[in-house]
């Protein structure tokens, strides 16, 4: 019984690491010489490291706003997990925090998926992808997967 | 004693006359517009002296990534002399105001090639000795976005809907709470009547509510004592 709390405790919070690595670490495109958005872009020229703030367009932003939802509705369904933890009764189950770690996946995957489809307006195409898009697409089935166990889940005592 | 007192009279009379003398021009910093657009460019000054008849206004421009400035507008006598051979022939309009100290003028119909810098001279006679004041115009296909303009509002308006939602549905508990107890209420009211008139009736029935919770209690108490 406790070894399935820690597992399942574990899985979301693995998830929410990969959120934020994911949105701090400005690496989601990258080439030999730089790495670009979401927030900078840095780049290694003769005069060593230097980095610029990230372009200002609509979808940039987009993305950056749904992945600090993300974040944001993940934090919040780890908090509301302990507490229905110790105020549910016996039988019920997590639907809210179930609930808001589903929304928070869907969050992730139209971040990743706006990005994918509109970075090549900003993007060279000699570039590839970063770890950081990698990180995104990866948090998102297991921010599903958690949500969905949350909300199959039942309360014993 | 005396040599102080004439030393100090003469810095006096020195400094004074040439702060009255210094007239200062204002004119904006940086002025960002649209392709095709208007855009109005103020210049007033600020100077000790009355508004005097001989006031001048002039404005020179210098393009971007050019060092020769070009003169395009001239007030004086009382009367304006717009560019007619420049970049800003038949572009440019004069909607200042002298008698105010306003010297402002309007460019149309902007293009890409109007970026640059103007300046403001402006002169109050007796009061000339002054800086002349420069304002730059940026010309914008479109106006860019601030970063994080967007990104607030989409998060702003997502934890509103948030907060908007768990408001209501507290609200929503609170009002069918209230309409159920005002309900229970007015039977309880009704029952005491009864109870009252009837003196040797049977006991007034229990609420239904109460005799559930008891129900419900003799139940765990079995479920318990069946565990045990």
């Amino acid at each position: 019984m406790l070894l399935l709390l820690l597992g399942i405790i574990l899985l979301h919070v693995a998830a929410l690491v990969l959120l934020f690595v994911s949105t701090i670490v400005s690496v989601w495109t990258s080439s030999e010489t730089s790495t670009s958005d979401l927030w900078y872009n840095c780049s290694t020229s003769n005069g060593g490291y230097h980095c610029d703030p990230a372009s200002t367009g609509e979808w940039i932003q987009a993305v950056q706003a749904l992945m600090i939802l993300s974040i944001i509705f993940s934090c919040l369904s780890l908090f509301l997990f302990f507490c229905q933890l110790f105020t549910l009764q016996k039988g019920g189950r997590f639907f809210l925090t179930g609930t808001f770690q589903i929304l928070a996946s869907l969050f992730v995957m139209s971040g990743a998926i706006i990005y994918t489809v509109t970075s090549p307006d900003w993007v060279a195409q000699t570039d590839t992808f970063g770890y950081s898009y990698i990180l995104a697409w990866v948090a998102f089935p297991l921010a599903l997967i958690s949500g969905l166990i949350y909300v199959i889940l039942r309360k014993r005592e | 004693m005396l040599t102080f007192l004439a030393l100090a009279s003469v810095v006096l009379l020195g400094i004074v006359p040439e702060r009255s003398q210094a007239i200062v021009i204002y004119t904006g910093w940086e002025r960002h517009a649209l392709v095709g657009s208007d855009i109005r460019l103020s210049c007033s000054f600020f100077s000790w002296r009355w508004t005097s008849e001989d006031v001048t206004f002039s404005w020179t421009y210098r393009p971007d990534g050019s060092r020769d400035s070009i003169s395009i507008f001239h007030y004086t006598g009382g009367a304006a002399y717009v560019d007619n051979k420049g970049p800003f022939r038949d572009r440019l309009e004069f909607v200042g105001n002298p008698g105010r100290r306003d010297g402002s003028i309007l460019l149309k119909n902007l293009e890409f090639a109007d970026n640059g810098t103007f300046t403001c001279d402006a002169k109050n006679p007796p009061d000339i000795v002054g800086r002349p004041s420069s304002v730059r115009l940026l010309v914008f296909e479109k106006v860019p976005i601030q970063a994080g303009v967007i990104t607030g509002a989409i998060i702003g308006v997502v934890l509103g809907l948030l907060v908007l939602i768990v408001v209501i549905y507290y609200l929503m508990r609170f009002l069918v709470a209230r309409r159920v107890f005002s309900l229970s209420v007015s039977k309880h009211g009704k029952k005491k009547k009864e109870g009252s008139q009837q003196r040797q009736g049977p006991a007034p029935p229990a609420d239904p509510s109460k005799v559930k919770a008891a129900a419900s209690e003799k139940k765990k108490q079995e479920s318990r004592k069946d565990k045990k």
